[in-house]
C-alpha cells in the first residue's frame, strides 16, 4: 500500500509529540502508515483518551448499591427499583459550536442520544448547560441563537423533551462558549447492552447514515486551542440529521428487544475506529473490517478518510451467531442502511482491509487504552491571592435595594430562560411533571409511581475563586435543587471543561476541581457514574474559567409529591432553613453591581448541607411543604422573587398578577447587602400552610437546622423589611410583583433584540 | 361499561405511525390509560386498515418535515386507507403534525406556514370551543376555554378568503385561540399576543364539511392526566369515545382495499 513518509511534519499535523510517536513505533515493532498515524492521532488525542485527567479521575467515588454501571462505558447506569435502571451521561461539544454553532449544539444532542441508546436505553430526556459570553456582544448574540436552534432542531425532531439546564453569560466565554449535552434514558435492569465484541466469529455490522467526510479530525479539533485561523476549521464540524437519528433510534430500540445483539457501540469521535477499538479491547478480543463493505456517500474515500471520519448517526453493533440477516431485515424496514463490514476476532488486533489487502493493523488495546498518561505539573497561579482578595471596605452598601433587585433580575444570568426552553418541545412522551423554571426538571417513570428529578450546575466564578471550594458547590447545588422537588439523589455525571492543561495553573485548577468533587461526592454519598472531560477551552492564551458542569439524577418514590419552587397561595408561611453570613465574594451581585469578580466563594459545609437536605426531604415525605427553591446566585432577595414569579406547576403561563410576599429579615449584624444578595450555602426557603408550620419547627429542632421564619405569601409585592437589633423594621426592598415579572421575564428578550445587553 | 352499554375496551383506536412519528406512543397511552381502549399501532407501510372505530394521526416530524411537513407522509400506503375511512364517516383525529398531514392530503382544505415570529413556540395556550356539537366536542359546553399545550415550528393556518367563509358558514371551525376569558380579536387586527402562530382568524383547529375529520394544532393528549397539570385535553378524548360508541360501525369492506 502507498503512504507518503512519515515526517516530523506530518507527525505534529496530527498533534502528536515526538515521544507519543516513538510510543507508537515501539507498540507496533515499526513504523506507521499514513493510516494508522490518523488512528493513533484521534485515538490518542486529549478528546479521546483523556491523557491529561485519567490519572486524576481514579479520585472520583464511583460506586454505590445503586450503581449497576459505572465509568468506562457508553454511559452510567443507577439501578431505579421496579426492575428498570436510569441511564445517562453528560458531554460537551464545545469546540464545534464555536465555530458552527446551530450544528455544533446539534450533533452535540446527538452525540449523547446515542451514547444513551446504544446501552439499550430510550431517551427520555435531554438537559444543556451552556455559557456564553455577553450579549452585547453581535458574535455573542449569534452563538446563542445558533446553538439554541441547534439544540431545538434536532431534540424536537428525535422527540424527546428539552427539559432543562442553565444558561450563564460571562466575558471570559465570549471566544470559548461552553455547551454542554445531558441526557437520561429508562432501560430495563435485565436488558442493558455494553459496547463489547464478545465471541470470535461474531459478525461486526455497520448501520446508520452513510459515511461521508464531514469531521476528519474532529477528535483532534476538540483538543486544541483556537487561534486566527480558527474559521478555517469548519469542515472538522459534524453535520446532523435527527430524522435519520430518529429512525436509527427506533431500530436499536427494536434489535435490542428481538434479543439480535451481543454489543453494541455509537461512533462518535474518531467514528469507525474509535468505536471497533474500544467494544475489541473492552471484549480482549480482536475486530477485522472490510472498508469495501462500509456504506459511502462519497466518490473516492480512502481508508485514512473511512476510518476518521465523524459522519452522524451510525452504530457499530456485534450480532449473535446467524443473526446477521434478522438484523438487516429490521433496519430495511426502517429503511436505515445497514451492512455487515467485519467479524470478530481473537488475536486482540484491529485489522483493517481494503478489498481484502491489509491497509491498517494496530493492536485494538494499544489504541484504545495504552495512550500515554500524564501528570502533567500543577502549580497555583501567581494571581491567585490577589483574585481572593476583597476589602468589603471598598464596597459601599447600597442604598436603593430594590433597583439592585430590578438590576439582578434583569441580569441575563438571573433572568427568566422562557426565551430558551419555549423553543424546545419539553413535553413531548408526557413524561413531564416540572417542566423548565423550577429548581429541577421532574419526569414521571410511566408503569410507575415513581419520577426522576434531573438538574445541571455550576457556578464557574467560584472555580476560579477556590477550584477546590467551587466544585463541592456545583455538587452540593445540584443534589440541593434535586432535594427542593423531593428527589433522593442518586447518581451524577460531569462535564469538567477546562483551559489548556499543558498549564500548570490550569491543571492546579483541574486537580484541586476533580479534589473538591470527591469529596463532595463522599459526603453527600453520591457516586460518579459517567463523564466527560473537555479540556483546551482558550483562544489566543485566555482560558475560561474552571467550569466542572454536574449533571445529577434523584428518584421521587412517589411522582404525586413533586414539589416546584413557586409559592401556592396566600397566607402560606415562608420559612428559611439555614444561616445567612457574610458571604459576598464571587456573587452575582458584586459582579453586575460593582464589578469585581473577587473575593473567596462561600464557605461549603458540608454537615450542614447534608442536614438541610435530609430535613427538607423528610418534610417534603411528610406533605409539609408547599414550595421549596434553594439560594444561589442573587441570594434571598433574588430567590424570594424567584419564588413569588414562579407559577404554580400547572397550566398556566405568566399569572398577570404574580403571588406577593411580605419578609422582614434580622440583620444579624450583617451588611444589608450580604443578607439580600450575599450567597451562602445551604440554604433553602420553604413554604408551608400556615397549620403545618408547628410541625415543620419540631423536624427542625430534631435535626439542629437553623430555622427562622421570614413571612407570608400575600399581597401583590415583594416587601422585604429588615429588622435591627433595637427592634426596628426598616423596608428596603418594595416593589410590585407585576413589575418584577415584565422584567424578569422580558430581560433575556430585550437584551438579543435591543442588541445592549446588561454585563 | 357506560349508559350506551357497551364497555370501552371494545373500542379499538388506529394510531398511524409514520418514520419520524413522536407521539403516537403518547397516544397510544392515553387511549389505553385515559379511555380505557384498545390502542392499535398501524405502520405506513400498511396499505389497509384493521379494524378499528377511529384513527388518530399523532404529532411529530414526520419524513423530518422534509420538503413541507407532512408532505411526504400523506403518499404513504396507510393515506389512502385513511382516506377511504373518512370518505364513509370514520372519525379521523389529526394532532399538530397529523392536522399538518391532513391539510397535505386534502381531507381538510387549507395549509399551514411558519409561526410569525419564524420560531419553535412549546407552551400552553388558551382555546375557545367554537362548535361543542362535533363528535370530539360534544363534551364541551359551547364557548368553552380550554387549557391545551402546543409545540409546534408550523402552525400558522392559511386559506383563501372563499374557503375561509365556506368554513365559516359550515361551522367547521372548531378551536379558536382566544384570551383566558374566551375574547377573540375581531378579524382585521395585527396578531393578537394570545394567538401564538399568526394564523387566520386564530383558528387552532377544524373539521371537513361532514364533521367527521378534525385536525388541530394543540395536543389534547398532554392535558388529558391531573398529575401533568392540567385535564382539559380528557373532554376531546372522552368526546371521541362517547361518539364511538353511539356510531354505526363503519363497515369493513367499505375501508380495505
Amino acid at each position: 500500500m502507498n503512504s507518503p513518509a512519515i515526517t516530523p511534519d506530518l507527525i505534529a499535523r496530527h498533534r502528536l509529540t515526538d515521544e507519543e510517536y516513538q510510543k507508537i513505533v515501539a507498540v507496533l515493532g515499526r513504523a506507521p502508515n499514513l493510516t494508522e498515524l490518523g488512528m493513533f492521532s484521534v485515538m490518542w488525542s486529549e478528546h479521546c483518551s483523556y491523557k491529561s485527567s485519567r490519572a486524576f479521575l481514579t479520585r472520583l467515588p464511583t460506586e454505590g448499591p445503586q450503581v449497576v454501571q459505572g465509568p468506562g462505558e457508553n454511559a452510567g447506569v443507577v439501578d431505579i427499583g421496579d426492575g428498570l435502571v436510569a441511564v445517562f451521561k453528560m458531554e460537551s461539544h464545545n469546540h464545534p459550536s464555536f465555530i458552527e454553532p446551530y450544528q455544533g449544539a446539534a450533533t452535540g444532542v446527538g452525540g449523547i442520544l446515542r451514547d444513551v441508546f446504544t446501552m439499550g436505553a430510550r431517551p427520555i430526556a435531554l438537559l444543556n448547560a451552556l455559557r456564553f459570553g455577553p450579549l452585547d456582544n453581535p458574535k455573542n448574540r449569534y452563538l446563542f441563537r445558533g446553538v439554541v436552534a441547534g439544540i431545538a432542531g434536532y431534540g424536537n425532531c428525535m422527540g424527546v423533551p428539552t427539559v432543562g439546564g442553565d444558561v450563564y453569560f460571562n466575558d471570559i466565554y465570549t471566544h470559548n462558549p461552553l455547551v454542554n449535552a445531558f441526557c437520561l434514558g429508562i432501560a430495563r435492569k435485565d436488558r442493558i447492552f455494553l459496547g463489547r465484541a464478545a465471541g470470535v466469529g461474531n459478525p461486526v455490522l455497520y448501520i446508520g447514515s452513510k459515511t461521508g467526510r464531514d469531521g476528519i479530525h474532529g477528535a483532534t479539533m476538540a483538543s486544541d486551542s483556537f487561534d486566527e485561523g480558527s474559521e478555517s476549521k469548519r469542515p472538522t464540524v459534524q453535520v446532523g440529521d435527527p430524522f435519520m437519528e430518529k429512525l436509527l433510534m427506533e431500530t436499536c430500540l427494536e434489535l435490542m428487544e428481538q434479543d439480535l445483539l451481543v454489543g453494541i457501540q455509537d461512533m462518535g469521535a474518531a467514528g469507525l475506529t474509535s468505536s471497533s477499538c474500544e467494544m475489541a479491547s473492552r471484549a480482549g478480543t480482536g475486530i477485522e473490517l472490510e472498508l469495501a463493505d462500509v456504506p459511502r456517500r462519497e466518490q473516492g474515500m480512502t481508508p485514512y478518510e473511512l476510518l476518521l471520519s465523524e459522519s452522524q448517526e451510525r452504530m457499530l453493533l456485534v450480532a449473535k451467531p446467524g443473526c446477521a440477516g434478522a438484523v438487516l431485515d429490521i433496519c430495511k424496514k426502517w429503511d436505515v442502511a445497514a451492512a455487515v463490514v467485519g467479524r470478530v476476532t481473537g488475536d486482540g488486533v484491529l485489522r483493517v482491509k481494503e478489498k481484502g489487502v491489509v491497509v491498517a493493523e494496530v493492536p485494538a488495546r494499544a489504541l484504545a487504552d495504552e495512550a500515554p498518561k500524564y501528570e502533567r505539573p500543577a502549580v497555583a497561579p501567581p494571581y491567585q491571592d490577589h483574585l481572593q482578595s476583597l476589602s468589603l471596605d471598598l464596597i459601599p452598601e447600597p442604598t436603593d435595594c430594590s433597583a439592585v433587585l430590578d438590576r439582578l433580575l434583569a441580569s441575563p444570568t438571573i433572568a427568566h430562560k422562557g426565551w430558551v426552553f419555549e423553543q424546545y418541545d419539553h413535553m413531548v412522551q408526557t413524561n413531564t411533571l416540572l417542566r423548565p423554571g423550577s429548581d429541577a426538571a421532574v419526569l414521571r417513570i410511566k408503569g410507575t409511581d415513581k419520577a426522576l428529578a434531573v438538574t445541571a450546575d455550576c457556578n464557574s466564578l467560584y472555580c476560579l475563586l477556590n477550584p477546590y471550594i467551587g466544585a463541592g458547590i456545583a455538587v452540593a447545588e445540584a443534589a440541593r435543587n434535586l432535594v427542593c422537588s423531593g428527589a433522593r439523589p442518586l447518581a451524577l455525571t460531569d462535564c469538567l471543561n477546562f483551559g489548556n492543561p499543558e498549564r500548570p495553573d490550569i491543571m492546579w485548577q483541574f486537580i484541586l476541581a476533580v479534589e473538591g468533587i470527591a469529596d463532595a461526592c463522599k459526603a453527600l454519598k453520591i457516586p460518579v457514574v459517567s463523564g466527560n472531560v473537555s479540556f483546551y477551552n482558550e483562544t489566543r492564551g485566555l482560558s475560561i474559567y474552571p467550569t466542572p458542569m454536574i449533571g445529577m439524577v434523584g428518584l421521587i418514590e412517589k411522582a404525586d409529591r413533586a414539589v416546584s419552587q413557586g409559592f401556592k397561595a396566600e397566607g402560606d408561611v415562608i420559612v428559611l432553613l439555614g444561616e445567612t453570613g457574610e458571604d459576598l465574594g464571587g456573587t452575582e451581585y458584586l459582579r453586575v453591581v460593582h464589578h469585581r469578580e473577587q473575593g473567596t466563594p462561600p464557605m461549603l459545609n458540608l454537615d450542614r448541607e447534608i442536614a438541610v437536605q435530609a430535613l427538607v426531604l423528610k418534610a417534603i415525605e411528610q406533605g409539609l411543604v408547599q414550595s421549596a427553591h434553594d439560594c444561589s446566585e442573587g441570594g434571598l432577595a433574588v430567590a424570594l422573587a424567584e419564588c413569588c414569579l414562579s407559577a404554580p406547576s400547572g397550566p398556566l403561563a405568566a399569572p398577570s398578577c404574580p403571588l406577593g410576599a411580605e419578609i422582614t429579615l434580622d440583620s444579624a449584624g450583617l451588611r444589608r447587602d450580604s443578607l439580600l444578595f450575599g450567597e451562602s450555602q445551604s440554604r433553602i426557603i420553604l413554604s408551608v400552610k400556615s397549620g403545618d408550620v408547628q410541625s415543620l419547627k419540631e423536624l427542625g429542632d430534631k435535626s439542629h437546622v437553623p430555622l427562622s421564619i421570614l413571612g407570608f405569601v400575600g399581597g401583590r409585592n415583594l416587601t422585604i423589611s429588615i429588622r435591627d437589633d433595637q427592634g426596628r423594621a426598616n423596608v428596603w426592598i418594595d416593589r410590585p410583583c407585576r413589575d418584577l415579572d415584565i422584567l424578569w421575564r422580558g430581560a433575556l428578550r430585550s437584551a438579543l433584540e435591543s442588541g445592549d445587553g446588561h454585563r | 361499561m357506560t349508559e350506551s352499554g357497551m364497555s370501552n375496551s371494545a373500542i379499538r383506536i388506529g394510531i398511524l405511525v409514520f418514520p419520524g412519528s413522536n407521539c403516537d406512543r403518547d397516544c397510544a397511552y392515553v387511549v389505553e390509560q385515559i379511555m380505557g381502549a384498545q390502542a392499535e399501532l398501524i405502520w405506513h407501510k400498511d396499505a389497509a386498515l384493521p379494524h378499528v372505530d377511529a384513527v388518530i394521526i399523532p404529532g411529530g416530524f414526520s419524513y423530518g418535515d422534509y420538503l413541507r411537513t407532512g408532505a411526504i407522509a400523506r403518499f404513504s400506503p396507510v393515506m389512502a386507507a385513511v382516506t377511504r375511512f373518512a370518505e364513509v364517516g370514520g372519525l379521523v383525529l389529526g394532532i399538530c403534525n397529523g392536522f399538518q398531514i391532513l391539510l397535505e392530503a386534502g381531507l381538510l382544505p387549507g395549509a399551514m406556514l411558519r409561526n410569525r415570529s419564524l420560531s419553535f413556540i412549546c407552551r400552553d395556550v388558551r382555546v375557545r370551543v367554537d362548535n361543542h356539537t362535533t363528535p370530539f366536542t360534544s363534551r364541551c359546553e359551547p364557548g368553552q376555554v380550554l387549557t391545551l399545550p402546543i409545540a409546534h415550528a408550523e402552525g400558522n393556518y392559511y386559506t383563501d378568503p372563499a374557503t375561509l367563509s365556506s368554513l365559516k358558514a359550515g361551522n367547521q371551525v372548531v378551536f379558536r385561540y382566544c384570551t383566558t376569558d374566551g375574547q377573540v380579536t375581531p378579524e382585521g387586527n395585527p396578531t393578537p399576543h394570545f394567538n401564538p402562530n399568526g394564523s387566520l382568524d386564530n383558528i387552532a383547529g377544524i373539521t371537513n364539511a361532514a364533521g367527521n375529520v378534525l385536525g388541530l394544532m394543540p395536543h389534547p393528549e398532554r392535558a388529558a392526566e391531573a398529575l401533568l397539570g392540567n385535564e382539559d385535553g380528557r373532554l376531546i378524548l372522552l368526546s371521541l369515545l362517547d361518539s364511538m360508541k353511539s356510531a354505526k360501525p363503519v363497515m369493513a369492506s367499505s375501508w380495505r382495499c
